[in-house]
């Protein structure tokens, strides 16, 4: 039987009968984490298309656009996709898929529970996270439309209202709200992960024990436990500032188009950016350590062989996490924070290149000696691996204060981590999407337009990004309206027609993904195999889909570590987790 | 024995995928070695020091970047699944030891000697006797300011900052010292004289940029924030605005004008005349 009790207080097992208790309001993590990946799916294809409107204006910025009023765009409107572009990506749909999406679905089944520790919590997670992208989203439709600051909404101007610009009224008010909103949910989330994993492992499920993906579940869940607070108390913060005349970020003494401030006084700017970014760069680490997980666990589980170096990966995970914390302020370099302080910053973050290399090198010793299938989950994770090289090396040049001196708000930095927690994070993604939806739907995933959604993406993302490592070199800075100001930018222009060609294709690309969702599971081939990729980890040891309470009212018991590939004397090339060593069939 | 099912490990897609990454690495360290988008050439000694240590981390940056994802193309084609058994090692300590050993050097080696090009524009102060210029930024304008003949800055008062009637940084005229203040919307300084920038802003964040002295500087209001440099090279630079300040701050815009001592005293004679 079940033995842990779960804490909304509903101790049975059947599955509620009701529409709405059983797809809406549910409190099955299951149910939850497909709700949860139907909300990033739905805000990854609003986040895109808003990038699609800034590229195309970038690239032919005279041309006359039928949706826009007047035929062209104003620089209003762009820095509002600017902000608008950011926040659901890195909010609603980096945050919210790898970790609350996957990791709710997987990790109670991955570690043998029936359900996550607080059901009725995480159920309310989600309908929080959901408000708050309604919140978020209707900033577009009020009086003066999205703010125009930038996701990382620095003050003053994110402070004073709609003196400051169109778009920092009522928009950014929304913004701030729903991003508050936003830190609630994540915090309730990341309480019922660690409660979850510390408390109902199945029996035999050491900590040696958990699969990679768990470890990156935890880890992330840490940080944002840790991070999020900080991010809702720099919000709230910054909401009294605007609303109740308090002055946490706004100096005396500063006038907007000759109007004095006089009931603002002694506040530091600079207080915003150390509370943001306290919470900013864990965030990175909260959208990428997922992904890591996942591709750890598809290069092992498709080169057929046991990841190289698990405790090796294990500390290192733990390592980012911490180093995480550490190095908020490299972003701050031209900040005007102590020159002190910032070498420190630059030879932490240094640092944390360490645990990073040590995860490449061992994802590339787990494939040597392997035999290696191409399947499109495994493609995704084998991409994984070459954009967090490529994304992740620029972020040396980065961390050292006298080359960021150039190189900061330049559109190098948009290369550096559009590549490694943008693309890479959704690498990761796409891989756990085609590796589980047979699990979670009884159906696969189409290979063949999915090879064709890979190439094109993969191919795609490289085009548009890492051009991007260039305009940065010739100084080209972010958040630009146009080039119509500055001389040295307009010879670049041939570039960003040609990302943004790059970018019409990638994007084209993932309607293929959408397609594939939508035939697949309406026509797709059925998954009739508890596991079909002969994986070793529990999830594949029960039906797919699962039923209401994961294991059929019996806890599994773990008897092996999770990489058992290939194992000499063994005469498959996998031992499942729950197998027990008797039935394990000798060579 | 249980079957093998779906598609395994196809030559082609390998060989596709190990291509793809050859392609690809070879595209980039091309298009970085033929420099076809690269800085502008440095006008100050830093400035030289400071792409020294670009080339550095690139070098070795590209050195990893090449190993790593030809690397990856290897094994991908190298260990495709012909039927073979795979090996079964779990890992290798001597190897994770040496490695993490071999990051730290290197990673935090570079961190360290990149130390000197940062030290000597901001651990130290401009020498005695360097020009002071005061810049302000404001939406979407910058201002320069020169203390004039007396040498010194007059007093500045927010309620008196007036960009419509000519005041644009709020000098205050019944303070003698303000009276032969030079306000200018470009910034004119002369070569090989050391130059102290007292960066300010008047309303939100900005950052004063200019790419041939690789300096970018945030102006943040209620900070003063000094930089000093010396430029060496006569010419008219474009200076941008690098933090996003609102709607107009793509045409926030101005130029920094190096010119040799006589051709400077002659435009600040002009500013002051222009002043009375």
């Amino acid at each position: 039987m079940v033995t842990h009790e779960n804490g909304g207080g509903h101790g049975q097992h059947q599955p509620p009968s009701g529409f709405i208790r059983k797809y809406v309001f549910s409190v099955d993590h299951k149910v939850i984490g497909i709700q949860y990946l139907t909300l990033a799916l739905f805000s990854v294809f609003v986040g895109m298309a808003l990038s699609l409107l800034m590229r195309l204006h970038l690239a032919w910025p005279n041309t006359h656009w039928f949706f826009f009023k007047g035929g062209l765009m104003t620089p209003e409107q762009y820095l509002a996709l600017v902000t608008m572009h950011g926040t659901i990506m890195i909010f609603m749909v980096l945050t919210t898929a790898p970790q609350s999406g996957y990791g709710n679905y997987f990790l109670p089944i991955q570690i043998g529970a029936a359900d996550m520790a607080f059901p009725v919590i995480n159920m309310l997670s989600f309908w929080t996270t959901f408000v708050s992208l309604m919140v978020m989203v209707a900033a577009f439709f009020v009086a003066g439309g999205a703010p125009l600051g930038g996701w990382t909404s620095y003050p003053p101007l994110s402070a004073l209202g709609e003196i400051t610009g169109p778009g920092q009224g009522a928009g950014e008010t929304l913004w701030i709200v729903g991003l508050a909103i936003f830190c609630a949910a994540s915090l309730m989330g990341a309480l019922n992960f660690i409660t979850t994993l510390i408390d109902l492992r199945a029996k035999g499920m050491t900590l040696g024990r958990l699969p990679l993906t768990c470890w990156t579940w935890l880890v992330t869940a840490i940080l944002g436990l840790l991070a999020f607070g900080v991010l809702l108390a720099a919000c709230i913060l910054l909401l009294l500032d605007r609303i109740a005349g308090t002055s946490f970020f706004i100096p005396g003494g500063l006038v907007i188009t000759d109007q004095v401030i006089t009931w603002h006084k002694g506040g530091s700017p600079l207080l915003w950016q150390h509370l943001f970014w306290f919470f900013g760069h864990p965030e990175v680490y909260i959208a990428i350590l997922p992904g890591m997980g996942v591709t750890s666990h598809l290069l092992s589980t498709f080169a057929r062989k046991p990841v190289f170096g698990y405790r090796a990966m294990v500390g290192a995970v733990c390592a980012i996490g911490f180093l995480g914390f550490c190095v908020w302020g490299h972003h701050m370099f031209v900040s005007g924070m102590s020159p002190y302080s910032a070498f420190a910053f630059s030879i932490l973050t240094m640092t944390i290149g360490v645990p990073s290399a040590i995860k490449t090198f061992n994802w590339l010793g787990t494939l040597w000696g392997g035999k290696i299938e191409f399947n499109c989950a495994m493609l995704f994770a084998l991409g994984f691996v070459s954009l967090f090289v490529s994304g992740g090396l620029s972020g040396l040049f980065l961390a050292q204060p006298s080359l960021d001196l150039y190189l900061h708000d330049t559109y190098f930095v948009i290369a550096h981590f559009h590549l490694i927690m943008g693309v890479a994070a959704i690498f990761g993604m796409f891989a756990g999407a085609y590796f589980w939806f047979p699990k979670m739907f009884g159906k696969f995933l189409n290979e063949g337009i999915g090879k064709v959604h890979f190439w094109l993406t993969f191919a795609g993302v490289y085009c548009i990004f890492m051009p991007m490592h260039f305009l940065g070199l010739a100084g080209h800075p972010r958040r630009y309206f146009d080039a119509s100001a500055v001389t040295f930018l307009q010879k670049l222009q041939p570039v960003h027609v040609f990302m943004t060609i790059a970018a019409i294709v990638t994007i084209a690309a993932q309607l293929l993904f959408l397609y594939n969702i939508i035939w697949s599971l309406i026509a797709g081939k059925e998954a009739k195999e508890e596991n079909p990729w002969h994986a070793t980890t529990l999830e594949w040891s029960i039906p797919s889909p699962p039923p209401h309470d994961n294991f059929g009212g019996v806890e599994p018991v773990v008897y092996h570590g999770p990489y058992e590939f290939s194992v000499p004397g063994a005469a498959d090339d996998f031992i499942p987790q729950h197998l027990a060593p008797n039935l394990v069939r000798k060579a | 024995m249980l079957s093998r099912r779906l598609e395994r490990g196809s030559t082609s897609v390998a060989l596709a995928f190990a291509v793809f990454l050859v392609i690809m690495t070879v595209v980039t360290v091309y298009i970085f070695w033929a420099k076809v988008w690269w800085f502008p050439a440095a006008i100050n000694d830093i400035g030289h020091e400071i792409d020294a240590q670009f080339m550095r981390t690139l070098l070795i940056t590209g050195i990893v970047f090449v190993a790593a994802q030809l690397g990856l193309a290897y094994v991908i084609f190298k260990y495709r699944d012909q039927g073979q058994k795979a090996a079964s090692f779990e890992g290798n300590n001597t190897m994770e030891i040496v490695w993490t050993l071999a990051t730290i050097v290197l990673f935090v080696g570079l961190g360290l000697y990149a130390r000197n090009a940062w030290a000597q524009v901001h651990f130290t102060d401009a020498a005695p006797g360097a020009l002071q210029i005061e810049v302000t930024g404001q939406q979407f304008v910058w201002n320069f300011r020169y203390a004039g003949p007396d040498g010194k800055f007059g007093r500045e008062k927010p309620e008196l900052v007036s960009a419509s009637t000519g005041n644009p940084v709020g000098l205050d005229p019944t303070d003698p010292a303000s009276k032969d203040d030079v306000v200018s919307p470009v910034i004119a300084v002369p070569a090989g004289r050391e130059v102290e920038l007292v960066i300010r802003s008047q309303d939100v964040t900005h950052s004063f940029f200019v790419r041939e002295l690789r300096l970018k500087q945030d102006a943040v209001p209620g900070m003063e924030i000094h930089m000093h440099f010396t430029a060496n090279d006569p010419g008219d630079y474009e200076i941008v605005c690098a933090q996003l300040c609102g709607l107009g701050h793509y045409r926030m815009h101005s130029v920094l004008s190096v010119m040799s001592e006589a051709d400077f005293q002659k435009w600040m004679r002009d500013q002051e005349a222009a002043n009375q």
